[in-house]
């Protein structure tokens, strides 16, 4: 089982019927898994405050949702996550590409980078990090987590933890 | 006819369905006119009432209005695909479309000058996009309740506010009226 196919088998697994994506490189065989997956609603955004409000809605229509997004979104979604996601108290896993980490080719995405922990952190959003294959071991319990205490949690994926860049 | 207008005669046939209710002025009118636990009150984040309007739809059957406004669908243009590609025949969305940014003090939008929402939701490859007067708008929405079909109204009303409180119900509990609405 690839690690795209063992984190949709999480989600899964805790009922999360409902995905909205915005597309990224790194998590594009997980879009393909979730695509893929007669279990999973899939509902592509074109920005992710837009996807947030459906999660919003898909959750209180009875439906587990989940984000799949790039860290740089961290910076269009502040307001949404606060007004809406926070302040109605509603579950969100967050499955984040961590672009601008260790073996990042586009020097750009290093500006959102050293800033995605720190928003993360002032926005008291529990954050978890995957550096590592074997750290996605801990999705399952994150996602209980995230369903427990009605709130947004973050999922950062670096590139370490995708393999790197592969020719680039 | 103002939006509040419109509310009022729409209230008697939106009350039984899940409404979405945009921010500001739209959902204090609306709670001061007919307060239901099936309507969910926007109290911040511009713009997504009809993504959230979409999401309950697509995650259940019962019908689902959202009410939203011109500038905050032109702040969230993006929806308007999504909507229109994600086709949800429970869902109706309500554009009152007075052309102004009416909570914060009736500034212009460009849905009052050049830009149709009406042409730009079809151009979007929105079905059944119906363009009425406010005078019209309860019967449409009727027909379009009647219809099973996702609709797209565009009601072009006049500009104007009248005065309301805001709202202080708790949003959890605006929430969980709205989530046990939705799932009984």
């Amino acid at each position: 089982m690839s690690v795209s196919q063992k984190i949709v088998a999480d989600l899964v697994a805790n009922n999360i019927e409902f995905i909205t994506t915005v597309p990224c490189k790194q998590l594009a065989g997980v879009i393909d898994e979730v695509e893929a997956n007669p279990a999973i609603h899939h509902v592509p955004a074109n920005k992710e405050d837009e996807g947030i409000g459906l999660c919003a809605g898909a959750w209180m229509g009875g439906k587990r949702p989940a984000i799949i997004m790039q860290n740089t979104a961290i910076g269009v979604v502040v307001n949404t996550l606060v007004t809406l996601t926070q302040f109605y108290r509603m579950p969100l896993p967050m499955l984040i590409s961590y672009r601008g980490e260790l073996r990042e080719p586009v020097a750009c995405q290093v500006e959102m980078a050293v800033h995605t922990k720190a928003l993360l952190n002032q926005l008291l959003i529990p954050t978890y990090h995957f550096h590592r294959e074997s750290d996605a071991a801990e999705l399952d319990a994150i996602l209980k987590y995230t369903f427990m205490c009605n709130k947004p949690v973050a999922i950062l994926t670096d590139a370490s933890f995708w393999g790197g860049y592969g020719d680039q | 006819m103002i939006r509040s207008d419109v509310l009022r005669d729409i209230a008697p046939i939106i009350r039984d369905h899940l409404v979405v209710c945009n921010i500001g002025l739209p959902s204090q009118e609306l709670h001061l006119i007919d307060d239901q636990p099936s309507n969910f009150y926007m109290l911040g984040t511009m713009g997504l009432s009809s993504s959230i309007g979409l999401g309950v739809a697509l995650a259940q059957d019962k019908k689902v209005i959202s009410i939203d406004g011109d500038g905050s669908v032109l702040t969230n243009f993006g929806t308007l695909p999504t909507i229109a590609n994600n086709v949800a025949d429970n869902f109706i969305l309500l554009i009152i479309d007075n052309g102004s940014y009416g909570s914060t003090g009736d500034q212009p939008t460009y849905a009052g000058m050049k830009t149709s929402l009406t042409a730009v939701a079809k151009a979007c490859g929105c079905e059944n996009v119906v363009e009425c007067k406010a005078e019209d708008t309860a019967q449409v929405l009727k027909d379009a309740l009647a219809g099973d079909k996702m609709t797209i109204i565009v009601c072009k009303c006049e500009s104007g506010n009248i005065k309301v409180p805001v709202i202080t119900m708790d949003p959890v509990v605006i929430r969980d009226r709205f989530m046990k609405t939705a799932a009984g």
